[in-house]
């Protein structure tokens, strides 16, 4: 743990400004990771600038083309349970309210969630190599204790998986995340925002140097009417995923107008295979159909020595979570299987 | 002279208001428990993963340990000490005892912080969803069932499931 200045920016332009001023400095909002880290001597800052001040960001708007804002620095907690978010975007709501506490959900920011680093084992031990925290070094997980690692999109690199259950469902949902920088305001569509390791695995995803999360906008259709988050981890609450699956469905009958299926717990961001949602449009909703949309997802998908598992789990997660979504009241406290 | 000093904040805690001199790196939890100290707020794993150090910020549960003292300047706070009243014991405290909700007591009053927390939002409408909404304090003696008797009996005035 270091020592540190602790300054306040009033305005999205004025933390823009403070960040640009001194490369040592770190944004802190509900600060649920950061000081995780900084605890651990994961990351060090000779500045903590608190956003928390910044009062036009943390609220939640109805858009024009139907869709909603939720403002970066509202709490997960405040927008799972937003009226609108329950009501329009269930999926998004039961997809935050799986994960972490209802503390630290009470504490954490929608901004944060996305930027949050990966709980991957060798990352938090600062005694082992690890190309994400220390470029070069190394990757511990290759041929450590990969139990909770990748299957899908890794690199030799690192094997990591991004930790966010809200995130999966805002993959899912097709947001846009607003990022305001030296550069000007600009969105990023919510596929682009986080990044597969390759052979830059320190950098978890696209938000530019010095640059801002405002907001993230939802569009319209938010899937409420068939929709399910299922989360399969080692414990029934308060741990990550092992693997976890979001389902929206638009039905007309027993046939399927669209669908959207998105994973965690299996990569390096929330993982979406168009072409599996492509086959899905127009086919009868049965476990048939949703079996070969998931081997479609899961193409290409590698085991290290102890994730083998994670894909058959992966499998069957995502017929079982395509089941559930046919059928939402299923749905039990903390994204359980149902019964 | 008070305001020229960066380091200066001012907290009200359980009712009272201190005015501390504080450095930007000190947690919450550290500022109740070694500046106040008020020790009734545990410190468990200092990581945010087993929730003994839970408060009532602003009337809303969260986690002191992963909280900077300075950045809570101006809050409102209610610790376990602030729980009971005239030196009455709060209904939870008295359903722990009667359900014999603890062993070792460590984790007791940030289980207690989080259920008033947990009630308060007015969320956990079933026995299922108080376990799930309470899943963030850890008890290793194992007398987690009859926590959630205790939070059952006063969430519902008495009556179970």
């Amino acid at each position: 743990m270091n020592n540190f200045n602790y300054t306040k920016a009033v305005a999205v332009e004025d933390a823009i400004e403070k960040i640009k001023a001194n490369t040592g400095a770190q944004p802190i909002a509900g600060g649920t990771n950061i000081i995780d880290l900084w605890k651990y001597n994961l990351t060090s800052f000779n500045e903590l600038i608190d956003i928390n001040n910044i009062k036009d960001h943390a609220g939640i708007y109805e858009l024009d083309n139907g869709g909603l804002r939720l403002d970066a620095l509202v709490t997960n907690a405040d927008t799972a349970y937003h009226p609108l978010v329950e009501e329009r975007y269930p999926l998004l709501s039961k997809a935050i309210l799986a994960g972490a506490s209802a503390q630290i959900r009470n504490m954490a920011t929608n901004g944060g969630n996305l930027l949050q680093r990966t709980r991957c084992y060798y990352f938090y031990d600062a005694a082992t190599p690890c190309n994400k925290r220390a470029p070069g070094s190394g990757c511990s997980a290759l041929y450590g204790y990969n139990r909770i690692m990748a299957i899908l999109g890794t690199s030799e690199h690192c094997i990591a998986v991004f930790p966010s259950d809200m995130c999966v469902a805002l993959a899912a949902l097709d947001a846009v995340v607003n990022i305001s920088g030296p550069g000007g305001d600009h969105a990023i569509a919510f596929a682009d925002f986080h990044r597969l390791p390759g052979d830059t695995p320190h950098q978890d995803n696209n938000l530019p140097p010095a640059g801002i999360i405002t907001s993230i906008d939802l569009p319209a259709n938010g899937f409420a009417k068939n929709y399910s988050y299922l989360k399969i981890r080692d414990r029934s609450s308060y741990a990550f995923a092992l693997v976890s699956v979001a389902t929206g469905l638009d039905m007309d009958g027993d046939i399927i107008k669209e669908a959207r299926l998105a994973l965690g717990g299996v990569a390096h961001k929330p993982w979406r295979v168009k072409a599996a949602e492509d086959f899905l449009r127009g086919k009868t909703a049965s476990k048939e159909n949703f079996e070969a949309a998931a081997l479609i997802i899961l193409q290409g998908a590698t085991a290290f020595e102890y994730n083998g598992f994670k894909i058959e789990l992966a499998k069957r997660t995502i017929v079982r979570n395509c089941m559930m979504a046919l059928h939402p009241e299923s749905q039990l406290p903390g994204a359980q299987p149902s019964n | 002279m008070l305001s020229a000093n960066p380091n200066a904040i001012s907290l009200k805690i359980n009712g009272h208001t201190y005015d501390l001199n504080i450095l930007p790196w000190v947690s919450l939890l550290d500022a109740l428990r070694d500046g106040l100290n008020l020790t009734g707020t545990k410190k468990g794993c200092d990581h945010g993963q087993c929730g003994a150090c839970t408060i009532i910020c602003d009337g809303k549960r969260i986690l002191s340990c992963l909280t900077l003292a300075t950045m809570k300047n101006g809050s409102e706070i209610t610790t376990i000490e602030g729980i009971a009243e005239n030196g009455r014991l709060h209904p939870l405290q008295q359903a722990f005892i009667e359900h014999d909700a603890f062993q070792c007591g460590y984790c007791t009053p940030g289980q207690v912080c989080s259920a008033i927390g947990m009630i308060s939002e007015g969320k956990a409408n079933s026995r299922a969803e108080v376990k799930e909404l309470m899943s963030g304090n850890l008890c290793r003696c194992g007398a987690s069932t009859n926590i959630i008797d205790a939070i059952m009996e006063v969430k519902d005035g008495g009556s179970h499931e």
